[in-house]
């Protein structure tokens, strides 16, 4: 079991998520984060914290998102940190408006 | 004087309590760029508050963030003082005399109360109790479950009524490789219960457990979920909750509900979640017999829906009752109290006496906001209390030579006091680790203070 970070998260960057996990789990480049399965407790503290609905628990990631565990196991091995709130990147209120939330 | 917070005036800085809002304030003090030195004060010569003896034991994934208040501790700028009530021991006036402020993280350590006739008979126990001695907190060693009768009720539907019903439901298999005081694992391997009542004030679309401590209940090796579908009407109100896009969670649990209404139950035990019922009496003859329950309904707007009772009641018949509908704060001498809400009254963490705001006092975590999230809303919490702090920087306090922890260990070497530090924990922790090896258990609690403080001789 572990808890990813899927593609709503993407040119978004709400970093409410980060603010809540307990164990500084989330790692970021310059689109979106990704959650490091090693290091994640499955707290689901993050879960209600994104206004896209962008994190899921593994029994729960739909099957068109399954790559995303490999793809958050990996870039969170290369990337740094994400400890603290971060400036949404722009254009990201009008992402989430087009997801509809 | 140079500037408080710089290299050599740094900032003194009191924390009540060792659970996650402590070491959260901590961090974010340490993080800051302020020079700064924490004495971090806790009543148990343990550390971690509830992460230690409220998570439960068949979660050690959970428990896993002490690992993460382990790493904090090592910061030059922390400093442990265990087994030291503030209030008792030392009081509030000293704590500010010796540092430049204090932050209260000291939790909501009793529990609200239902207010119904029979709440205190025999057989009727509250959730605090019951997790603290399943978890081997020493205030709760010695309290005895009578677990003889069939038939158990716990009031609330939260994630503390989960674990305590899944406690309940499990097989002494299922726990006896996690960190369960092994008093508990005794006395639970003799428990004859066989019916868990679970009741919810509200409906099967507001209740407030996650999916993920649902979703267990689907998997115990000897005790079957169970929902009577009738329980599982909705209202048009909850319907609309139901359907809005940003509620995903309350849905993800009705159809949990709705998979268990669905199941056919094959095990012994069962638990049995029961909806839109509110106790208004425990009674018995000298101890818990039954559990009188009455039909609610609700009203109001979607997401604002209230429950109402109707007047029409029905028993149960139950020998042992436990009331899990929240926590509430302890008042603490010198430090003004709400006592409706069970919190340290607050604006942004500052402290408030009469409306306004006293300057050099704090909280954070339960005792701030009421015994409400889990361990990562502590952390965006006590970032908040610890930016309030470090924006009255020129208002605090800053008096004659702050003595900071020469001052503490003066005055509790004067009364007697034995304090314990951070190795003095490793100490107790690794000898915890190392009885639980023997067992299978990934650590043996030491359950009484003397016994912990025996073990550093
Ligand atoms: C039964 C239960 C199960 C839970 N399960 C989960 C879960 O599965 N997942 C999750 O994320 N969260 C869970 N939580 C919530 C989580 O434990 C809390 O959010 C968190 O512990 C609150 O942190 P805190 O630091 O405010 O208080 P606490 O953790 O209560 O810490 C307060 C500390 O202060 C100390 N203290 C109190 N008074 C004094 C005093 N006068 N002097 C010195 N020290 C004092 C106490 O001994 C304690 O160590 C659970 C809570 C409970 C009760
Ligand atoms: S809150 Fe959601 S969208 Fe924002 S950074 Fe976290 S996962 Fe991405
Ligand atoms: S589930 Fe908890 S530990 Fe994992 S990323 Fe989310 S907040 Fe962090």
């Amino acid at each position: 079991m572990t808890t990813i970070v899927t593609d709503n998260c993407k040119d978004c960057r709400y970093t409410d998520c980060v603010t809540v996990c307990p164990v500084e789990c989330f790692h970021y480049d310059e689109q979106m984060l990704y959650i490091d399965p090693e290091v994640c407790i499955d707290c689901s503290a993050c879960l209600p914290e994104c206004p896209v609905q962008a994190i899921y628990e593994e029994d729960d990631l739909p099957e068109d998102k399954y790559e995303w565990i490999e793809i958050n196991a990996q870039k969170s091995r290369e990337l740094p940190v994400c400890a603290d709130t971060m400036e949404p990147l722009p254009g990201a209120d009008e992402k989430k408006a087009a997801l509809g939330f | 004087m140079s500037r408080l917070g710089s290299p050599d005036n740094p900032l003194l800085v009191a924390v009540v309590g060792s659970g996650p809002s402590g070491f959260y304030a901590t961090e974010a003090l340490i993080k800051s760029g302020v020079k700064t030195r924490i004495n971090m004060f806790e009543r148990l010569p343990v550390p971690y508050g509830l992460v230690r003896s409220g998570v439960a034991p068949d979660h050690p994934k959970l428990k896993q963030a002490i690992k993460v208040y382990a790493k904090i501790a090592e910061a030059k700028e922390y400093n442990y003082l265990g087994n030291v009530t503030v209030g008792t021991a030392i009081s509030v006036e000293e704590l500010r005399t010796t540092h430049h402020a204090v932050i209260f993280t000291c939790g909501a350590e009793t529990d609200r109360r239902l207010g119904i006739p029979g709440e205190d008979l025999p057989g009727s126990y509250t959730a605090t109790e019951f997790v603290g001695w399943y978890n081997g907190h020493p205030d709760y060693r010695n309290r005895k479950f009578d677990l003889s009768h069939e038939t158990a009720v716990i009031i609330g539907q939260g994630n503390v009524a989960a674990d305590v019903s899944r406690i309940l439901a499990k097989t002494v298999d299922e726990l006896k490789h996690t960190d369960i005081a092994g008093h508990a694992l005794e006395a639970l391997a003799t428990s004859k219960i066989k019916n868990i009542h679970v009741i919810g004030r509200r409906g099967p679309a507001q209740a407030k457990f996650t999916s993920k401590e649902l979703k267990e209940f689907g998997g115990l090796a000897d005790c079957d979920p169970v929902i009577d579908k009738n329980e599982l009407a909705l209202n048009p109100e909850s319907e609309v909750e139901l359907a809005d896009k940003t509620n995903a969670g309350n849905k993800k649990i009705y159809e949990l509900f709705s998979g268990f209404a669905d199941r056919e139950a094959t095990t012994d035990r069962k638990c049995i979640f029961t909806f839109l019922k509110s106790p208004k009496e425990v009674s018995g003859n000298g101890r818990v017999e039954s559990v009188l329950l009455e039909k609610n309904t609700l009203s109001g707007e979607p997401f604002r829906q209230s429950a109402r009772g109707g007047g029409d009641t029905f028993s149960i018949d139950a020998g042992i009752v436990f009331r899990s509908i929240g926590y509430h704060g302890i008042a603490m001498p010198g430090v003004p109290f709400d006592e409706a809400r069970g919190v340290f009254a607050n604006v942004k963490g500052r402290v408030v006496k009469d409306g306004e705001v006293d300057p050099g006092l704090y909280a954070a975590g339960w005792i701030k906001r009421g015994p409400t999230g889990i361990i990562g809303t502590n952390r965006a919490d006590s970032v908040e209390t610890v930016k309030s702090l470090l924006e009255d920087l020129d208002k605090l306090d800053t008096g004659e030579d702050k003595p900071g922890a020469a001052g503490c260990y003066e005055i509790l070497d004067r009364r007697n006091i034995r304090h314990v530090n951070f190795s003095d924990w490793k100490k107790i922790d690794a000898c915890e680790v190392e009885r639980g090896q023997a067992a299978g258990k990934p650590r043996e609690k030491y359950t009484s203070v003397p016994e912990m403080l025996a073990l550093l001789d």
